[in-house]
């Protein structure tokens, strides 16, 4: 006996396991990023003073980055349509541009932290450049985790589109989830840090 | 054990379907980038903190509703998702709220 | 307007399945079969539990005989650990962070939710295997990683975590490396324990039998569902607060270190400005959720072996099954009652006093359904049944003990004393151990072919018994007279402590004399592999869908596909021919 449902969505749920899979882990991120926005609420509060974003950090970078990663979550999204409408060769095109736009953040966030450490901020000298890296550094893990997925799809893991495509869109549809959860996540870190 | 097939549909109302979608998410795309513009010039103001934090948090949460309904298709997603969230979304305001609660009418001197 | 269907549909498209033989280390070792892994995890929970034990019984000298050299042993253990046979006060805290950590992270937890959850739960809804079965395979190697961790963290210089189970900040922060180690491993046991949860959740929901609807599950069932939702949402704070003490510790960050602390009489030059309290907010909003996670499963344990032993429905299935969705909704919003005295305010103190003793409502109405259940019944006292029986009771005493401690006011004198130990191990050692060996007897059968032996059984239980109430009544004595717990001594520098010194020797006998009584049982779990009495399918006369499988179930559990008829406990029918009619019959 196959574990049935994996392809096929069980009818009163009307979901794949896989979907609901997907979410749970979406969920149990949720509580994660929310514990560290917890402590960002309960260590700010409690400081007698806090630097507004803008005197320790670069705004406008961070906006083109926060350009860069919702620009990736349309061309994810873009992706699986392709493969709902069989184009494969769009989807190339359009996981690509997401993996690409992908390492553009990294690189970003690369060049943000060497000039922090050149001019000596390191998380050591105040909580609020402790929280800036922190969550910062964690949500990275987690662009980096859903770029390593999707290269996956990309390339080797494309040829399951020739054996089983449904099951193939459905597993880009659950990694597109991840991803943009990823850029909701930035949604929120970005004016909590950057601009308040 | 055999699933049962669900209802087949026709290729060609998926291909219609997908337009829709698609047309959505250029819509999407365009109202996060005004979204993000909104942010950042608000920023610039340097408004007083409890305003600027609510101002911002209202932005943010269209943005990432936006993100949720139409690039997650939260928007047409089955009952059980919104139960699992919906109990998520609960224990997340429990945990932004009670620690902080607790240290505000609590004793501790920093 | 029809929403698109995320899945265009397609013919049904058959999988790979692995016809072929698997090498001996695809079928026993990387396994991705549910049986297997079940296995596995039971294996690996139950040399932890041992492990952990065998920590509390090294600590019990200490605390029977404070000062006094232990014979052999102390010998083995080094100069940096016990000079002379004597227990350093490091090595006792070393011995009592990680007995705690083991027992909950690597024993109970591994056993009642990797090892039951996993075998019985696809056999009991009907199902082939659990929905991701590779991320299943994946969730036990990371618990292996996270023990490996935690063992090895004893051999680095300084020891293993000595901050307590707690690890509270800042002492955790300015500890030696083995604290590290302890929040290495801590991750990989999280992220095992959420992929396993997230399995658990799509596995029950998606997988059940046909017939198999909700209100028909076995109880068992419900509560690793319930189980399940407190690890996937209550979790990733602490992975998240780990993460911050990790950044502590290594980058020297200060989230939890406030300013102007003084350490051995010297000043510490860091920025400060952290929150103590940050961490313990973190830690505790899993941790108390943490301790249903260690009832829960040994509740449904419990409640499926009554029904079985006294051939009779449980009694009040359906208020059993919404207090289980109450409780574990409560649960994510009581935990500050581990913090009344941190100086917490009045208004957060009632609230958080309020909620605690709400939850206590469901707790009763589940253990006085089970109560009731026995009532009339046909009762058969088998070795599950008796320690699922034994259960109720000592349940009963560490929930109700549980009260004075989550009242604000009674908390106050017993906060940190030998009380509270006496408390959660009442629930957790006589209660949730003793479950789950009702648990080992109980499914042996279906796993192995075979029963363990009776007498052996029952002298284990007996046996273990009357030790653990020889343990752990005495600590309610001391505790109440106000003996502090983590003390290496025992107490033996305070004059209020002395009147209750003896009472360590008992508790310490009673400790290595429940050594020697889980020797049968070691004993009996190896000798019936290959000589226990041969079963069939059904050696308990069961109701339950997992009797309908061969013992043991081959790969894929079931011939054809099982369908749910009716209820669980379908015991004692009038009219039916059989004292019993089990939900998979037609």
């Amino acid at each position: 006996m196959d574990v049935p449902y994996t392809v096929e969505p069980r009818r009163d749920t009307g979901l794949t396991n896989g979907k609901i899979g997907i979410w749970l882990f979406l969920a149990s991120e949720v509580m994660l990023f929310g514990a560290l926005f917890a402590s960002y609420i309960l260590i700010r509060t409690g400081a007698p003073s806090w630097p507004r974003g803008d005197t320790v950090l670069d705004v406008p970078l961070a906006t083109f980055n926060t350009i860069v990663l919702i620009s990736s979550s349309v061309t994810m999204v873009m992706a699986w349509a392709s493969l709902m409408r069989r184009r494969f060769g769009t989807f190339r095109i359009y996981m690509g541009a997401t993996i690409l736009l992908g390492l553009v953040f990294l690189v970003v966030k690369y060049f943000e932290y060497s000039h922090h450490f050149h001019l000596g901020e390191f998380p050591s000298h105040s909580n609020f450049l402790a929280l800036y890296f922190t969550m910062t550094g964690l949500h990275m893990l987690h662009v980096f985790g859903g770029m390593v997925v999707n290269a996956y799809f990309w390339g080797p893991g494309a040829k399951l589109w020739e054996t089983n495509p449904v099951w193939f869109t459905n597993r880009v549809e659950h990694s597109g989830l991840f991803w943009h959860f990823v850029d909701l996540v930035w949604i929120f870190l970005f004016p909590t840090l950057y601009l308040l | 054990m055999t699933d049962d097939h669900a209802a087949a549909s026709m290729a060609g109302d998926h291909a219609v379907d997908i337009d829709k979608h698609v047309r959505v998410y250029i819509t999407v795309f365009v109202s996060l980038m005004v979204l993000t513009g909104i942010t950042v010039a608000v920023a610039q103001f340097h408004l007083p903190i409890h305003i600027a934090v609510t101002v911002a948090l209202i932005v943010a949460t269209i943005k990432g509703s936006l993100v949720a309904c139409y690039f997650m298709h939260l928007i047409s997603e089955k009952k059980l998702i919104y139960a699992v969230l919906g109990l998520t979304v609960f224990f997340f305001i429990a945990l932004m709220t009670l620690p902080a609660f607790t240290v505000a009418d609590g004793y501790w001197i920093h | 307007m029809s929403d698109h269907a995320d899945v265009a549909t397609t013919p049904h498209v058959a999988h790979e399945v692995h016809h072929e033989e698997l090498g001996f280390w695809r079928k026993y070792v990387f396994s991705t079969d549910h049986k297997v892994i079940g296995i596995q995890y039971s294996v690996t929970g139950l040399v932890f539990l041992l492990f952990g034990f065998s920590l509390m019984m090294l600590m019990r000298w200490s605390l029977a005989y404070p000062g006094s050299p232990l014979p052999l042993i102390g010998n083995l253990l080094g100069d940096s650990r016990m000079p002379g046979g004597t227990m350093l006060p490091e090595f006792y805290n070393e011995l009592g962070a990680m007995h705690g950590t083991i027992m909950v992270f690597l024993g109970v937890v591994p056993l009642a939710v990797g090892g039951f959850g996993n075998f019985v739960v696809p056999l009991q809804i009907g199902a082939p295997d659990m929905a991701f079965p590779r991320l299943n395979m994946l969730s036990y190697w990371c618990l292996f990683l996270g023990g490996i961790t935690m063992l090895g963290s004893f051999l680095v210089p300084g020891g293993a975590a000595q901050s307590g189970w707690t690890s509270y900040a800042p002492l955790s922060v300015i500890a030696g490396t083995g604290q590290t180690w302890w929040l290495i491993g801590m991750i990989f046991l999280i992220t095992s324990s959420l992929l396993g949860a997230l399995n658990f959740i799509t596995t029950i929901i998606q997988l059940r039998a046909k017939g198999l609807t909700f209100m028909r599950f076995p109880f068992f069932v419900w509560a690793q569902l319930v189980t399940a939702f407190l690890l996937l949402l209550a979790f990733p704070p602490l992975e998240a607060a780990g993460v911050l003490q990790l950044m502590d510790r290594v980058a020297g960050t200060n989230f939890f270190m406030p300013s102007g602390l003084v350490v051995s009489g010297q000043a510490l030059t860091n920025v400060g400005g952290g929150n103590p309290l940050l961490w313990q907010h973190l830690f505790w909003f899993l941790a108390h959720p943490e301790v249903y996670v260690l009832i829960l499963p040994g509740m449904g344990i419990v409640a499926e072996i009554i029904a079985n032993n006294t051939r009779k429905p449980l009694w009040g299935y359906r208020s059993m099954v919404y207090s289980l969705i109450f409780l574990g909704f409560m649960s994510f919003i009581v935990w500050a009652h581990h913090m009344f005295m941190t100086g917490m305010g009045t208004a957060m103190a009632a609230f958080f006093q309020t909620t605690t003793m709400i939850i206590s409502i469901p707790s009763v109405v589940i253990l006085t359904a089970l109560i009731i259940s026995l009532y009339g019944g046909s009762i058969r006292f088998n070795t599950p049944m008796l320690f699922a029986v034994a259960f109720l009771p000592m349940f009963g005493i560490g929930g109700l003990t549980g009260l004075p401690l989550g009242l604000n006011i009674s908390d106050i004198p017993l906060h940190d004393t030998y009380y509270v130990i006496a408390h959660f191990h009442y629930v957790v050692a006589p209660g949730t151990i003793f479950a789950l060996m009702a648990g080992i007897y109980y499914w042996y059968p279906k796993a192995t072919g075979r029963k363990m032996n009776e007498t052996l059984g029952k002298i284990h239980f007996v046996g273990s018994l009357v030790c653990m109430n020889v343990i752990f009544m005495p600590m309610f004595i001391i505790g109440l007279a106000g003996v502090s717990r983590r003390l290496f001594d025992a107490g033996t520098a305070y004059a209020f402590a002395q009147p209750t010194m003896h009472w360590n020797v008992v508790s310490s006998w009673g400790a290595w004399t429940m050594a020697l009584f889980q020797l049968p049982f070691i004993f009996n779990f190896f000798w019936s592999i290959r000589n226990g009495e041969k079963v069939g399918d059904n050696p308990w006369q069961a109701t339950t869908i997992e009797w309908s499988a061969p013992s043991p179930p081959p790969h894929g559990n079931f011939v054809h596909a099982p369908q749910a008829y009716r209820g669980p406990y379908e015991y004692s029918v009038p009219g039916a021919g059989k004292d019993f009619v089990p939900q998979f019959e037609a």
